[in-house]
């Protein structure tokens, strides 16, 4: 057989590569696993370089990027997993199963160290749902994908955010985080290291599905994506639920040397990857995999993307032990094949050797330098400042990106695990009980349109936002993970754009001490029918620690007590809600003072531990008036505010209200000296503008009066997703 | 004393309810998969929340055919305390071991918030620690929790106090006469769509259900 008859996506630079590095012409079988396993989806091929700008070491950090997920050190002998995923691709075509095998795929991350998975995030991008009814069709079946898979597995989806922009109507952003706790001697990595150990295949039976999954998720959908729904895998939460426990009770035992999920790429990637970190070879033998239907070629076998299987390197001695366990669950396995001292992925089938390739040419695919160019910068456009604020608050608290998101956490089962402590809708972050006493905090942040204006300084700003959300539940921030989105790669300006995002990652986590511990890389968000890329999303998530319950805050106002704005407000209307609303357009990136961020941040915290901080929210989407409306809502109490004293004598009204400059958080105290004071000896700005109480929110600036009524907040608030997609 | 809280394929409460047993109500406590389980061992048992058998056919079916089940019976007949929470109640409704079927949510979606509930009747084994009349909060996780009789049964529940809690408010699901959680002519058996293992410690939000645990572990007192 020759290349032309195989399907493959590589390079014509990859193929020569393959061809002189082998000293031979691959074979079908053969080509097709190097197309797998060196699809962007897989290798990073085109990001790498980029990637190792992140700091990855820190005191915590026990595995950074390059494994199934980051480790962390969280004491007293625990650790915290985390991971993220994305399924933009599948769910495009197939919301309902793509997005509930996204979750599918980011728990067996989580589950191959060896650790529980305790809780997940969803970070969703759609295209407009008040114009679009495709986007709408995206949205809700996205949300019951992830709500049926999550909840049947009985993992808790606590957290999340959701962004609506016409950029994502085609190329829908399905991201979904896990976070496991363990115990740090139970780690589990992903290597093969001992010759002679055996290869157990567990869990669900191959089939067609997801064949060329990740050459699909490794370019642009057009027309004819349609036709490849066979590439998008089908969800069985059920045998994730089985095999879940299998692993854990497995993995507890101490026996299992090596374990890994399969997921993009299938068994080839899965096997050469463990190969790979453990410097040996592994030769399995394809009539030992367990088939859903009869007739499946060597090669779909082995790139087939089948769902809920997991592979275990296990030693003779207590094969049986381990195997009696997926016999109490009732879980399939088979033995697949040994562990080799000889450096290839060997692939046989009864005598015949089908494939034989070299473990560290197949796991590890030439790197591509891709051009760059820098796009043309867009004109500014000004539009005439409305009369009325109070009705342009309530307007953008209505607004699909501002509006609460509780017709989607209501589907979720946000409490199962009995670890929730700060849910949905109650803080900037969610907040989980652990089992060494300690609390952890966690969110995903991204803004597509701030990135799109200047990528750099959006990127940074997530980085920020992110830390903020973390900081305001009362917790240190400890690690982060990056899933930066982009159209396609061989776009120069695209390129550029994922160069500047990386830039601007990377700078705001080293000013931080944040060191990055995973994340993943997604191209080809684009179409042909609409021609555009998506635009260019970095979506952050942090991972915080809380030492001590009662430094757990809420963002919810507590009546009578003071309010204070902390942080400079400047003119950083570029990519703002408000902006959108009045249909402006301003071409300067939102400010990021990455120094004054990270003493706001500490001064924050620090305040915060010493009992002086009751509520807390920052500032972001939708400005200083809507994190406090929503303080006031969620709280279910009004205020009254008197911005004067806060107010730039050169920012407009408008621009005041709505800015969206980072850095900036809303507290209320009733210790407001104290409060004070920390804040002015870290000379950080911090000034009481009013006070919690009634049932309205008064806000006085220099030439305007804000006014509404909490009734009145919360409809424009509360009803607004569920009266669009109902 | 001791309890068992039962695991099926599928259950995904077991351990938090477990958790509550051992850690906050102090009681001795096993976690025992369904086909391990013997009733004589024990003095009460709980079918756990989560979704047994995938809920595949319907929620609870399949379970109430494990054996287990059939010492679940056992047990009830002896007078000892069985608790059905959620899936658990579609399964103890599945086994017609309570009267009644859940069905599918008059919103058609999942459910999770919190409800406040009222306690109809002290006269349960899981009720009898709360005053009749007190409204207690917990929260809901359900698609099918949609309790539905028909009317001569809904009569007969009434007239014999069988209606333990009713949604107060807003009725989350659709649920028949607010109906929340009922419980056998025998009192022994009850099942609840409110999750009160979620609602056992105050950090969690309330500990208004680990009344139902302690009343359970005087029963027999």
């Amino acid at each position: 057989m020759k290349l032309a008859e195989v399907e493959v996506t590589l390079t014509k630079d990859e193929v020569k590569y393959a061809r002189k590095y082998l000293r031979r012409e691959p074979n079908t079988l053969e080509w097709a696993m190097i197309d797998a396993e060196w699809s962007e989806h897989c290798s990073y091929k085109s990001s790498k370089p980029y990637l190792k700008l992140l700091p990855t070491k820190g005191k915590r950090v026990i595995l950074g990027p390059g494994y199934d997920s980051g480790v962390v050190d969280i004491g007293r002998g625990y650790v915290a997993t985390v991971h993220v995923e994305s399924h933009n691709h599948p769910s495009a075509i197939d919301p309902y199963g793509g997005a509930a095998t996204g979750i599918g795929g980011v728990v067996r991350d989580i589950l191959c160290m060896g650790t529980r998975p305790i809780a997940f995030l969803d970070s969703l991008r759609f295209g407009l749902i008040n114009e679009s009814p495709h986007s709408t069709w995206l949205f809700k079946n996205v949300v019951r994908g992830i709500a049926d898979y999550g909840n049947c597995i009985g993992v808790p989806t606590v957290a999340g955010e959701v962004e609506f922009d016409e950029s994502f109507e085609k190329n829908c952003l399905v991201d979904v985080i896990a976070l496991g706790i363990g115990k740090k001697g139970d780690i589990v990595l992903a290597r093969a290291c001992q010759p002679g150990d055996s290869v157990i295949l567990v869990g669900g039976s191959t089939g067609r599905d997801g064949i060329h999954g990740v050459t699909f998720a490794s370019r642009v959908l057009t027309d004819k994506s349609e036709d490849d729904r066979s590439a998008v895998q089908i969800p069985d939460p059920f045998t994730k639920k089985l095999i879940m426990e299998a692993t854990l009770e497995a993995t507890s035992t101490g026996h299992v040397h090596g374990l890994k999920d399969l997921g993009g790429g299938g068994l080839t990637c899965g096997l050469s990857e463990m190969a790979d970190k453990g410097n040996t070879g592994i030769e399995m033998s394809i009539t030992k995999v367990h088939l859903r239907e009869t007739g499946l070629t060597s090669t779909e076998i082995m790139i087939s993307e089948s769902q809920e299987r997991m592979v275990f390197i296990v030693g003779d001695a207590h094969e049986r032990e381990i195997c009696d366990i997926f016999e109490k669950y009732e879980v399939p396995y088979r033995k697949i094949g040994k562990v080799i001292k000889e450096r290839c992925i060997v692939v046989r089938e009864r005598e015949e050797e089908l494939a034989r390739l070299p473990t560290r040419f197949l796991a590890n695919a030439p790197i591509i330098w891709r051009r760059m160019k820098r796009p043309k910068k867009q004109v500014s456009r000004k539009r005439e400042p409305p009369e009325n604020l109070s009705d342009i608050l309530l307007k953008l608290l209505a607004s699909p990106n501002i509006a609460s998101k509780e017709w989607v956490y209501r589907q979720y089962d946000h409490e199962v695990g009995g670890r929730t402590v700060v849910k949905p809708g109650q803080g900037d972050a969610a907040v989980m009980r652990l089992p060494n006493g300690k609390f952890a905090a966690i969110k995903a942040d991204g803004n597509a349109r701030r990135c799109h204006i200047d990528p750099y300084a959006g990127a940074a700003s997530c980085v920020a936002e992110a830390c903020r959300n973390v900081v305001a539940v009362g917790a240190e921030p400890i690690a982060m993970l990056d899933h930066c989105q982009f159209g396609d790669p061989n776009n120069p300006e695209v390129f550029w754009m994922f160069v500047q995002t990386m830039k601007g990652i990377s700078d705001a986590c080293k000013k931080f001490n944040l060191p990055c511990i995973g994340g993943k890389v997604s191209f080809y968000n684009e179409d042909t029918e609409t021609r555009t890329a998506i635009k260019p999303t970095p979506v952050i998530v942090v991972v915080g620690i809380i030492e001590k319950e009662k430094h757990i805050t809420t963002s919810g106002f507590k009546e009578g007590d003071a309010v204070v704005v902390v942080g400079n407000t400047k003119r950083d209307l570029g990519g703002s809600e408000y902006y959108r609303l009045i249909k402006g357009f301003d071409k300067s990136p939102p400010s990021i003072d990455l120094r004054t961020e990270k003493r706001t941040l500490n001064t924050v915290l620090e305040s915060t531990r010493r009992g002086y901080v009751r509520s807390c929210h920052d500032v972001s989407n939708g400005g200083l008036v809507v994190a406090l409306a929503e303080m006031c809502m969620i709280g279910d109490v009004g205020a009254s505010i008197d911005l004067r004293r806060l107010q730039n004598a050169k920012l407009e009204d408008d621009e005041f209200l709505f800015s969206e400059s980072n850095s900036r958080f809303v507290v209320s105290t009733k210790k407001e000296e104290d409060l004070l004071k920390v804040f002015s000896r870290h000379r950080i700005p911090a000034t009481k503008v009013g006070e919690v109480k009634g049932n309205r929110l008064e806000i006085t600036t220099r030439n305007k009066h804000v006014s509404c009524t909490l009734e009145d907040m919360k409809q424009a608030y509360c009803k607004s997703i569920e009266s669009l997609v109902e | 004393m001791k309890i068992a809280v039962i695991q099926f394929p599928g259950s995904n409460c077991d351990l938090d309810t477990l958790h509550v047993l051992r850690d906050v109500v102090r009681v001795d406590t096993d976690l025992v998969w369904h086909k391990d389980f013997r009733g004589q061992n024990y003095d009460a048992a709980i079918l756990p929340g989560g979704f047994s058998y995938g809920d595949h056919l319907r929620a609870g079916i399949i379970a109430a055919y494990s054996p287990a089940m059939a010492s679940i019976k056992k047990m009830a007949d002896e007078n000892k305390p069985i608790l059905g929470i959620c899936n658990g109640f579609q399964i103890l409704v599945e086994s017609s071991l309570l009267p009644g079927a859940l069905l599918r949510n008059s919103c058609l979606k999942f459910v999770c918030k919190w409800t406040t509930l009222k306690v109809e009747t002290e006269s349960s084994a899981f009720t009898q620690l709360y005053k009749k009349g007190q409204n207690i909060r917990m929260p809901i996780a359900h698609n099918e929790g949609r309790y539905f009789v028909e009317e001569e049964t809904l009569e007969e529940l009434r007239r014999n106090d069988q209606v333990i809690l009713r949604y107060v408010g807003e009725n989350p699901n659709g649920a028949i006469d607010d109906i929340a959680g009922i419980c056998n002519k025998e009192r022994n058996i009850v099942g609840l769509m409110p999750h009160p293992e979620r609602a056992s410690e105050i950090i969690l939000g309330s500990n208004d259900g680990k009344r139902m645990f302690e009343s359970m572990l005087n029963w027999h007192k």
